[in-house]
């Protein structure tokens, strides 16, 4: 299988970035160091290209039914220009993906943005079910045609609306608008991935270049954008979840807020069960109080040997400078207690935290 | 881009490297830009036997957890405890301060199963 590549690669290459695989994209990892690039949408902005991201549209009479019952997530709530988290789950209430769900601003319809590699799985479910349930919907894959960036930090508003020709310093988190950026029509969206403020801009891909210019800040990889991410308790898909490999419901990993009950959806009767009876494990943080570093796989312990958990994500943080990790642990567990991580065979002390690190 | 291969080290293919005037032992200039910041090193104890080619620690960067070979055999006579607040010293000079362990009682025929510096070079090119 070849790798899929952003429209960007040969000035993301001429910029002296380093590639990585990543859900079957070709895409920066780290352009100076990450340590730099995370520091510098901490304390300034920073531009990340998110092409891999997935876009796929919805349209049509029955676009919001088709939403509605293959998301968590009340999508009648939104009005045009609105955004919402979601959850997409199985009919077991596991974890699929998890995506933002678009009310296009300027016209009717819906864009989903699925993670990096589940685009097609998207369109299948989207599209098989559209036809199972005999809805009128248009679904368009328009993953390769779109490009996204994110420009994030505490100055990443200004520097986009300096670019923009609306207002977009209008828009509270979670509110989008179409204008136009550096003469660029762009679904921009106050929204982002690494715990700042900053806005997503979605555009045609011919003009990726012209976007990328218009911002003159720190380019990002997917490094930072993975530090950054641990350190606002953010998940990641694949990673902290996996239908396949470590089948979460949404209440598990945190985000049953996106799961609305009284709406009708895939896998609402078995998540309405788990609401019901509660969950054994819940998604945490942990900090460690010896040196080392959390990582994916590493058992949590009760500090006395004894498994309670296991860590999906880690790293050293670099605006804390201590190590952190994400992962689920049982709820016999609370947020402040005395916990172990096992590191190569070693039981290291750690303290149990909610996911979110940053203040 | 081009990177530091002292002349006067022998190194493993693993990218440790081999001081035999000093007994030194780190990583080279290659390895550290390929792992990123580094965060953290686990050495061994002074005192530690160790066989050429053994795991004797680990480094990890942000992104990544790597093991650590050594290029020869003998005993850990000294480590950098520096690393244990400064791990960065491996980014910043991974052939000086960044070094990692001290080992005596070498046996010189270990060199002749190392990459000499130009070997070395012909392999990270």
């Amino acid at each position: 299988m070849s790798l899929r590549t952003p429209p960007l690669r040969d000035v993301h290459d001429a910029a002296g970035a380093t590639f990585t695989d990543f859900g079957g994209w070709e895409m920066p990892v780290e352009f100076d160091s990450i340590r730099e690039e995370h520091a510098a949408v901490r304390e300034d902005a920073g531009i990340f290209d998110v092409s891999h991201m997935g876009q796929i549209q919805v349209s049509g009479p029955d676009a919001e039914r088709l939403l509605q019952r293959l998301t968590t997530n009340d999508v009648s709530a939104l009005d045009a220009g609105d955004a919402q988290y979601s959850s997409i789950v199985n009919a077991d209430g596991h974890l699929i993906d998890d995506t933002v769900v678009y009310a296009l601003p300027d016209r009717d319809g819906f864009l989903f943005v699925p993670n990096a590699g589940h685009d097609d799985e998207m369109m299948d479910r989207w599209t098989s079910h559209r036809d199972d349930w005999e809805m009128d919907a248009t679904v368009e894959n328009h993953t390769t045609e779109y490009g996204m960036v994110a420009v994030q930090g505490p100055n990443a508003p200004d520097l986009v609306a300096d670019a923009s020709a609306g207002d977009v310093l209008d828009l509270s988190m979670f509110e989008t608008a179409r204008t136009e950026v550096a003469g660029v029509s762009c679904l921009v969206s106050r929204s982002g991935y690494t715990g700042e403020d900053g806005f997503e801009l979605v555009y045609d891909n011919e003009h990726a270049e012209t976007v990328w210019d218009a911002f003159d800040c720190q380019p990002c990889g997917l490094g930072a954008r993975d530090t950054l991410r641990m350190e606002a308790g953010l998940l990641l898909s694949g990673q902290d979840f996996d239908a396949e490999s470590n089948p979460r419901t949404p209440y598990e990993a945190g985000i049953g807020w996106t799961v609305k009950l009284d709406t009708e959806f895939v896998g609402r009767d078995a998540l309405e069960r788990v609401k019901e009876e509660g969950v054994e494990e819940k998604f945490r943080g942990v900090v460690l109080r010896e040196r080392g570093v959390p990582r994916h796989g590493y058992d949590v312990t009760d500090g006395d040997g004894t498994v309670i958990g296991g860590l999906t994500s880690g790293t050293m943080s670099p605006t804390l400078d201590e190590p952190i990790g994400l992962g689920y642990v049982s709820t016999d567990f609370e947020p402040g207690d005395r916990v172990g991580v096992v590191i190569r065979g070693d039981e290291k002390k750690a303290e149990l935290r909610t996911p979110r690190f940053l203040d | 881009m081009s990177f530091d291969v002292p002349s006067d080290l022998y190194y493993l293919e693993s990218h440790e490297w081999y001081d035999p005037d000093t007994g030194r032992v780190g990583i080279s200039d290659f390895a550290q830009d390929e792992l990123g910041d580094v965060v953290f090193v686990e050495l061994p104890d002074e005192g530690d036997e160790l066989a050429q080619d053994d795991q004797f620690g680990v480094v990890e960067s942000i992104k990544a957890v790597s093991d650590l070979y050594s290029p020869v055999s003998g005993e850990v006579s000294d480590t950098n405890t520096d690393l244990e607040d400064a791990p960065e010293l491996v980014n910043d000079e991974p052939f000086g301060d960044g070094w990692m362990l001290e080992v005596e009682g070498v046996d010189e025929s270990d060199l002749d199963d190392l990459l000499t510096a130009e070997e070395y070079r012909e392999q990270i090119e």
